[in-house]
Order: structure tokens, then C-alpha cells, then sequence
């Protein structure tokens, strides 16, 4: 499984920086971690839950960064073992740059899983991971700028609601005119 | 006139009585006092080192009894291969070490590493969790071909490469073949893929083991298709245990289909583990180990090519083939790319030159074996594809151009250029009726009425021949063979005249205790309901090999036929002396013995009562008692044979095949009951149609199973497949059994692969999509409409 995006972050790139390397930080932002301990230089333990299809696991594993290019790139990369789950590993590369209103991430995630989780979800794995990519970041903006994170998010959730209702019809709502 | 009584009568199945209430008895359904529960630690990559494994915590779990690792099994053998091929060089296969658990490396997701016996099920599963086991991954040998490369990664690191052997079948032929191709005044060619398969049985496998101290000795029950054969060979090559202080039982088993032959390590593990643990072990597959711990089938890559005369004449056939074998040798996965396959090569045709040629492969997968038909069905896909696209570029009906080649009826016994001689068969007979009853003449006007609903029409026609009735016991040992393939039975018959037969055969669905039964009535001319057949239990039953390769009526039978004339024979004596007449005179007809032309006569359960209570009897001559044994060893294959043709409709839209229709016209020889012999086809066909449109085990490049359960693993359902038309009318008796029967099991997964994917090809020509030649299967919607768009 291989993803690529970027991400537009409200907030400079010192703190987005020091954000990527602060294990508190990380363990609020990645969905369903529930124990992160470590340092940058030494790696992380984490203790993760996650659901994939039908198959719902803890998993346990290290994370290291390298290639650390002080406040502008590094690679993170980990294997989690979730027991008769399976296992996950996987990598990303993660670079920083200067952006109009706030900070640009670009990030490319590379990922595979085996036993249990490949055998039932590995037609899922690419949609989980682009869910779970999306909630990091989510929850990355909800820590470095609450305000911005809080009113994308309702945002977000009215969109929603919107082309639900809008479902099939020409006209377009007001919050779509608005996007475009 | 169809029989209500005896061979040729379509009597309902006895057992389904059991089955269709809930009764039936199986592996699962024992209990043992005292019982235990192991769950297998798993490997969760396909090929790795084992650095540590760490016990410590899951034996300090509550209920854990004990766990278990390949240290305990040091002084154990590995699980066994029945077969052993000799490569074109001369040389033995490469035969690498089965540990029950894994040993020092893992070779393939699902391998078992470690084992926890513990008081419950969940407590064991929980204890399994807590096992820590290290492994360095190590790069998955996955593609067949890759894996023959110099510098490939090796399974198994103490051979010199993955490569199993090397086989070539004529390999005197080669040269000749060679030439008769570069004569010849057409060549097709055509490269295939014969997916590989998942077997999945309605019952996973299981096993329950229990160790009694005081006589020494193990019972096993356990879900095979062949107890003897487990009995030996994990009583004498893995665990050292004597024939006499072991016991197999295979009570009613749900479904085989090939998958239940074989040794599997679970079943060394739980009968080992009774003994040390000192309480019966008790082992049930979950469906997800089956995807994984079953072996697996097919799984061949193929180049094919067929040289033609200017008339169509078939000239000379060769091939090249790559045979998965998986991470392991299963029981008997040697014999079935080679001898269960390059024998089959000719077909039902006359070319006189055929050379096979036989790469067997290690990968980082699960083993591969036999799966109905083994062998034949990938002998015949490859055959009945070549000749449907040499039949389109030469501008020949298809149908004409197997006639052309047919072996006609007067050539037998017919000997092949590959070894087998075909005692009988009528393939234009077939063929006949297979046209006939597919109203092939009016195709067109279908077709036709098919394009007006912007459908397209195809129609598909295979003809198969099979090698059944395994096998000749001197024959199969000069091939490799490491067993003998005869069969037993004993009838023992009643004081009061009832009869139990005690048959080496084992059925797992085939309806052995009804068929059986219906032969023994017919000889003695007795109700059927006299008649029990027990099999199942190395204890009762005298030793034999079992039941795969449709070969139960045809060397089971004859065994249990065999035997029933000897009851017969000493009957006539008891009879004669109870007649005061000579031996000679006695007549059994309808369950009565009489004099030739007297009316003294005394029935059945005279004679019968006679030889238990022998107050008149003729103590001095004969024994008392009314039992006897008979092993049979049959002297050739028998060759079922047959003409599937197979309608279908593709939706250009979407690619989806519907099937319309499916007509098999089989020459199964003398049929012992009709309506069984009808289900034993219908299941072939569904399993066959599986094969063609739907099932396909997919590994990804690290060697995860990707298909590991009934979300990504397309089973066929009744709504896949349509009503069948079932013919076997067409009937050229075995010359060489005293039933005259050929077998019939493996007959519908056989020749229905190439039939669909014939008509699909035909109905993608035919709606313009000339550029399709061949499609691998499953032909799923996705692959027929993406084949359409270029």
C-alpha cells in the first residue's frame, strides 16, 4: 500500500517541527494510540488500537525516525505486532516546508500488513490508511492550532450533511458555492 | 428398466438419513474424558529465521498444561512423502525435512511454531497470544519461475535450490517430438495458468488424540479419507509407534475432495502431546487455519503446443510446465504434476508423439497436493484448450476436429505414447450424445436471439479422459510410489444371514454405505437392508488405502466382490451338505441355495445359521463360521471418459458469465447406482465451474495469503451454477474389474474448466472480440471485460 499527500497546517513550521518530534503530541494525533513513550533520538514505544474490517487488535511495536534533517524532513518508520491479529509495518517519509498560512507537509507512506489482517483486510488497508492519515493530521492541527482545527472540523461535518441532502440533485448549497 | 433393488438401482442414500437429522458422527462430535484443547501458534510471515521463541508467560497462564516447540518433537520424524520421483537425469527429487513444528525457520504463513495444550480452548488461544517469537524475516520465494534463478532466496536452505526435480515424460520421445514439430504444417501454442485452489470441505479438519498408560497405546480420530494410511505413516515415520498400539478413526467425514489424504502435522502433534500431557488433546480447525494449514491445489504455469498435418491430424504435443509444490512435500504432491498427469497427455486422442516436461517448484506457500482430480484436470484443461484454439486458427469446428483425433472404438485396448493403455471407451459415442442433448444444431438461432438482448453467446465443448481406479501396486512402485494401492474388504456374515462388510475404502460423502451395500444384496440376492458397511476404523476394518482418485467401487468393490464370492463359494459347500447334493449342483438365486433342476432348496439364513450352530455340518471338510477377507490389486487404471459441452452469456457491459447451460455425457462403464453416480457429477461440476469462474487463491509478493477466508475466496453458490443435464448412458464396461466400473467422483471437476472457458472464448470470437484467445481463469467479471476493451 502506497500513499501520497500534503497537508496545509495552521501553524509555523518551528512548532509543526517540534510537534512531529514530541511524543505527547504524537500520541494524541495517532488514532487509537494509547501509550507512546521514547524520545527522537532513542525511538518510540507505542501501544496502538485499531479496527481494520473486521478484525480489531492491539498493537505493540517501535517507531524510529531517520534520515532527521533538522526542522525540515525525517523518516518514520514502525512495525506493530497485534498478535493473532497480525502484524502491520510501514514507513512515511514526512517534509516540512513554508507555506501561506501556516506550514506545508507532504508525506509519502508506504505500508503492508500480514497474517489475520491481510488474510480479511487487506482490500481495506488502503482505505484505513488514508482514514488514518487524515485523522494524524486532523488531530495534529487540533493540537498546534485548536481554532482553525475546530472550525474545519465543523466545517467538514456540515459539508457532510450537505451533500447527503444534495444527493442527486443539479443545484449546488450554499457551502459548495461557497468552495468553489 | 431402471432396478428398485441391486446394482443398477437408484436406492436412497441410508446415511443422508443420518446427516439430514443432525445424527451424523463427526471428528468434532468426540468428546473424551478428561479432554484437552491445543492452539497452534501460527507463522504470520512466509518465509523467516527463528531468532527465540519466549514461553515463559504463556505457561504461567491459567489452565496451560504445557507448550510445546519443535525441541519436543527433536526425536520425531519429519511428516512423510508417499512418492518419490525420479528427474529426467536419473536422479531422486530434492526432499527436504517436514517438521511437525516449525525448526529453526518458517516457511510459509499458517506453518505451526509453537503449540498450547491447556484445560479450555480460550485458555489455550490466550496462552498462544502471549508467546513471543522472534523471527528475521527473510525475502519470500513467491514467483515460480523467479524461484529458479541462481541467486533466488532458498526455502530450504540445506538443498541445493528450490527446484524439486526435473521431469520429462517420454523423455526418449524428446528428440522425436522436436523433429515431428518442425514437419508439421501447423503449430498452436498457448501459455496458461491453472489457478491454484483452496479445497475447503464443508468440515475443517480435526483431531482428537488420547494416550491409554496402561495398554501403551494411542487412538486417533481424526478426519481422513484414509485411517491406514495415517495409521502408517505417522505410526511408523514420525512418532515410532507400532501399527498394534495405534488406532486410527475416521468416523463420518464431511467432504475431502483430496484435502483429508494426507499426513498433517496437527494430527502427529495431538497424538504425541496425549502421551506427554497424559490426557486426550483434542484439535478443531478454525476456517481461517483450513485457508492456510490445508494443503492447497493446482497451481500450475503451462506452455503448451500442438503440431498439426494440413487435415488437422494432431502430429505431436509438448509441454512445459511449472508445478507449485508449496514450502513442503505433502503426502503425495509428487505424483500429481507428473504420474497422475503427464500420463494423461493423450487424451482421448491418437498423436503419437507427446513429450511432458515437469518443473516442481519450492515457494514460501502453503503445500500443494492432490485436489479432485489431481493432475487430470490440469492434464485436460491445457489439452482441451489447445485444441479449441488450434481448432479456431486452423478454420476447424471444434467438435470436428476432436472427432479427427478420437481413438476410435475398434483401436482398444489403445496404448498411448505416454505409457497407459485404454482397456475401452467410445468417445464419438459420447461426443453424440453430448450434441444431442445440447441441441447443438439450433446454437445459431440462440445465439442470435441472444444478440437482439446485446449478449454475447458462446458454446464450449472438452472431452476428458481420466485415469481412475488407482492403481496397479507393481506398476505405481516402479513409478515411485512408496505404498501399494490395492484394496480390502471383509464380509462377515451373521448367524441369522445379516452382513457387515468391513471395507479399506473410506466415504466422506460418496455414499459407499448405500452403493456397497447394493452390490453384496445383488450377488446373494438378499434386501439391502441385510446389509451394513462399516469403514472408517483401522481397528475393524483390514488394511487399506482408502478412498481418492475415484478409485473406491472400482478397486474397493472388487475387493468387497472378491470377498463376497468366497462367502459365497463356502455357502455352496455348507448348502451342498445341508442339500445332501454335490457341490456342483448348487444354485444361488434370490437369496436360495437349490439342486439344478430339484425343488430342494434352503434359503440364505439357512446356510448362514448352519455355519455358526454346525450341529449338521461337515466339521471334518470345513471351517465353521462365515467370514472372509479379500485384498485386490487391480491390474490396469480403468478410464472413465467423457463429452461436457457447456453454453454461456457474457454481458459486455459489466464482463459477468452466466452459464445457461451445462450438459455431461460420461462413460463411467457399468453404473452401480444411478442417482449417486448423477450427485458425485453434479458435485464435480460445481467444484469444476468454481474452478473456472470464481475460486483462486491469491498470494501477495511477500507471501501473505490474501485470500484467507470467504470474503476474497469465491466458493461457488447455487445461484453461480445452473440446472445440469447428466448423461451416463454411454457405457463401455472396464474389461479388467468384476464389476465392470470405471469411478466417477473426480469425473465433473475434471472436464468442466476447459468446457466454460471454451464457451467463454467462443462467445467473446463470435461477438467480435477477436483478439481473445485465452483468458486464465477465474474468469471473473473484471478479467473478461478488461480483456474486451483493448
Amino acid at each position: 500500500m502506497e500513499l501520497a499527500a500534503s497537508r496545509l497546517i495552521a501553524a509555523d513550521r518551528a512548532a509543526v517541527w517540534a510537534a512531529l518530534n514530541d511524543p505527547a503530541v504524537l500520541q494524541a494525533a495517532i488514532p487509537g494510540c494509547s501509550e507512546l513513550t521514547g524520545t527522537p533520538e532513542e525511538g518510540f514505544e507505542a501501544v496502538v488500537t485499531q479496527k481494520i474490517g473486521p478484525v480489531k487488535a492491539t498493537f505493540r511495536g517501535a517507531v524510529t525516525l531517520s534520515e532527521v534533517v533538522e526542522g525540515e524532513s525525517y523518516r518514520i518508520a514502525g512495525e506493530g505486532k497485534g498478535g493473532a491479529a497480525g502484524f502491520a509495518k510501514g514507513g512515511a517519509r514526512v517534509r516540512l516546508s513554508d507555506a501561506e498560512g501556516g506550514t506545508q507537509l507532504d508525506y509519502e507512506v508506504e505500508a503492508s500488513v500480514g497474517g489475520k489482517l491481510a488474510q480479511l483486510g487487506s482490500r481495506l488497508i488502503d482505505g484505513v490508511a488514508r482514514r488514518l492519515a487524515d485523522q494524524f493530521f486532523d488531530n495534529l492541527q487540533a493540537q498546534l492550532a485548536p481554532d482553525v482545527a475546530a472550525a474545519e472540523a465543523e466545517a467538514v461535518e456540515v459539508a457532510e450533511a450537505v451533500d447527503e441532502a444534495e444527493a442527486g440533485k443539479e443545484t449546488k448549497g450554499w457551502f459548495a458555492r461557497l468552495r468553489s | 428398466m431402471a432396478r428398485d433393488f441391486g446394482i443398477g438401482a437408484s436406492s436412497k442414500r441410508r446415511e443422508d438419513v443420518r446427516f439430514l437429522t443432525g445424527k451424523g458422527r463427526y471428528t468434532d462430535d468426540f468428546n473424551r474424558p478428561g479432554q484437552t484443547h491445543v492452539a497452534f501458534l501460527r507463522s504470520q510471515v512466509a518465509h523467516g529465521r527463528i531468532l527465540s521463541i519466549n514461553t515463559a508467560a504463556a505457561e504461567a497462564m491459567p489452565g496451560v498444561l504445557q507448550v510445546f516447540t519443535a525441541a519436543d518433537f527433536a526425536d520425531a520424524g519429519g511428516l512423510p512423502c508417499g512418492w518419490q520421483v525420479t528427474d529426467r537425469f536419473g536422479n531422486v527429487m530434492q526432499e527436504p525435512k517436514h517438521p511437525v513444528l516449525a525448526d529453526g525457520k518458517v516457511r510459509h504463513v499458517g506453518e505451526p511454531i509453537v503449540a498450547v495444550v491447556a484445560e479450555t480452548l480460550d485458555q489455550a488461544r490466550d496462552a498462544a497470544e502471549a508467546i513471543e517469537v522472534e523471527i528475521e524475516e527473510l525475502p519470500a520465494v513467491m514467483d515460480m519461475r523467479a524461484a529458479l534463478a541462481e541467486d533466488a532466496p532458498k526455502v530450504h536452505d540445506d538443498l541445493t535450490s528450490n527446484l524439486c526435480f526435473d521431469w520429462g515424460f517420454v523423455e526418449e520421445n524428446k528428440a522425436k517430438v522436436g523433429e515431428a514439430f518442425a514437419r508439421a504444417h501447423h503449430v498452436t501454442t498457448l501459455d496458461l495458468i491453472n489457478n491454484r485452489l483452496v479445497p475447503n470441505p464443508m468440515e475443517p479438519r480435526v483431531a482428537l488424540a488420547e494416550y491409554d498408560a496402561a495398554g501403551d497405546s494411542y487412538t486417533l480420530y481424526t478426519t481422513s479419507q484414509n485411517p491406514h494410511v495415517i495409521r502408517l505413516l505417522m505410526g511408523a515415520f514420525v512418532l515410532n509407534i507400532p501399527e498394534h498400539r495405534l488406532r486410527v478413526v475416521a468416523p463420518d467425514v464431511g467432504g475431502g475432495f483430496g484435502a483429508k489424504i494426507y499426513h498433517y502435522a496437527e494430527e502427529a502433534f495431538c497424538t504425541r502431546a496425549a502421551q506427554m500431557v497424559g490426557r486426550p488433546v483434542k484439535w478443531t480447525s478454525t476456517r481461517a487455519e483450513a485457508f492456510m494449514s490445508d494443503a492447497h491445489g493446482r497451481d500450475h504455469v503451462t506452455r503448451i503446443e500442438l503440431a498439426l498435418d494440413e487435415n488437422g491430424k494432431f502430429l505431436a504435443l509438448r509441454t512445459d510446465t511449472l508445478a507449485n509444490m508449496g514450502a513442503y512435500l505433502s503426502t503425495f504432491a509428487p505424483a500429481v504434476p507428473t504420474w497422475l498427469h503427464g500420463t494423461l497427455m493423450a487424451g482421448n486422442y491418437t498423436t503419437p508423439l507427446i513429450y511432458v516436461n515437469v518443473k516442481a517448484i519450492f515457494t514460501n506457500t502453503v503445500p500443494v497436493d492432490a485436489y479432485r482430480g489431481a493432475g487430470r484436470p490440469e492434464a485436460t484443461y491445457q489439452l482441451e484448450r489447445v485444441i479449441d484454439k488450434a481448432a479456431r486458427e486452423m478454420g476447424i469446428d471444434p467438435i470436428e476436429l476432436r472427432r479427427r483425433n478420437f481413438i476410435q472404438p475398434e483401436q482398444f485396448p489403445y496404448q498411448t505414447p505416454v505409457a497407459v493403455v485404454y482397456d475401452t471407451g467410445n468417445y464419438q459415442a459420447t461426443m453424440d450424445r453430448v450434441v444431442e442433448m445440447t441441441d447443438y444444431h439450433n446454437f445459431e438461432a440462440r445465439r442470435a436471439e441472444s444478440a437482439a438482448r446485446g449478449k454475447l453467446r458462446g458454446f464450449g465443448i472438452a472431452h476428458y479422459i481420466e485415469a481412475c481406479g488407482i492403481a496397479p501396486s507393481n506398476l505405481v512402485g516402479q513409478l515411485g510410489a512408496r505404498a501399494g494401492l490395492y484394496e480390502s474388504a471383509t464380509v462377515r456374515v451373521n448367524a441369522t444371514g445379516s452382513i457387515t462388510v468391513f471395507t479399506g475404502s473410506h466415504s466422506h460423502g460418496q455414499g459407499h454405505e448405500t452403493t456397497f451395500a447394493q452390490v453384496v444384496a445383488d450377488m446373494i440376492g438378499i434386501p439391502e437392508s441385510q446389509i451394513e458397511i462399516a469403514h472408517g476404523d483401522t481397528a475393524n476394518t483390514p488394511m487399506g488405502m482408502g478412498t481418492y482418485g475415484s478409485r473406491s467401487i472400482a478397486v474397493g468393490g472388487s475387493a468387497m466382490v472378491k470377498a463376497t464370492n468366497k462367502i459365497i463359494a463356502k455357502a455352496k459347500k455348507i448348502a451342498a451338505h445341508l442339500l445332501e447334493a454335490s457341490e456342483g449342483d448348487i444354485e444361488l438365486k434370490d437369496g436360495k441355495f437349490s439342486v439344478a433342476g430339484t425343488d430342494r432348496s434352503v434359503d440364505w439364513s439357512g446356510v448362514t445359521l448352519a455355519a455358526y450352530v454346525p450341529h449338521n455340518y461337515p466339521l471334518e471338510d470345513l471351517e465353521p463360521g462365515l467370514e472372509e477377507t479379500a485384498f485386490y490389486d487391480p491390474s490396469n487404471f480403468t478410464y472413465p471418459s467423457g463429452a461436457y459441452a457447456c453454453e454461456v452469456e457474457v454481458d459486455p457491459d459489466t464482463g459477468k458469465v452466466e452459464i445457461l447451460s451445462f450438459a455431461a455425457a460420461d462413460d463411467f462403464g457399468n453404473v452401480i447406482n444411478p442417482m449417486i453416480v448423477e450427485g458425485q457429477v453434479h458435485g464435480g461440476l460445481a467444484q469444476g465451474i468454481g474452478q473456472a469462474l470464481l475460486e483462486v487463491a491469491v498470494y501477495d509478493d511477500e507471501g501473505q495469503l490474501l485470500t484467507g477466508s470467504y470474503m476474497d475466496y469465491a466458493m461457488p453458490r447455487a445461484d453461480d451454477l445452473p440446472m445440469y443435464q447428466v448423461d451416463h448412458s454411454c457405457q463401455t464396461p472396464c474389461t479388467h474389474n468384476p464389476l465392470g466400473v470405471k469411478g466417477c467422483g473426480e469425473a465433473g471437476a475434471i472436464g468442466s474448466p476447459p468446457a466454460v472457458v471454451n464457451a467463454v472464448i467462443d462467445a467473446l470470437q463470435r461477438g467480435g472480440h477477436d483478439h481473445v484467445t485465452h483468458l486464465d481463469m477465474p474468469l471473473t467479471p473484471s478479467r473478461v471485460w478488461a480483456a474486451m476493451q483493448r
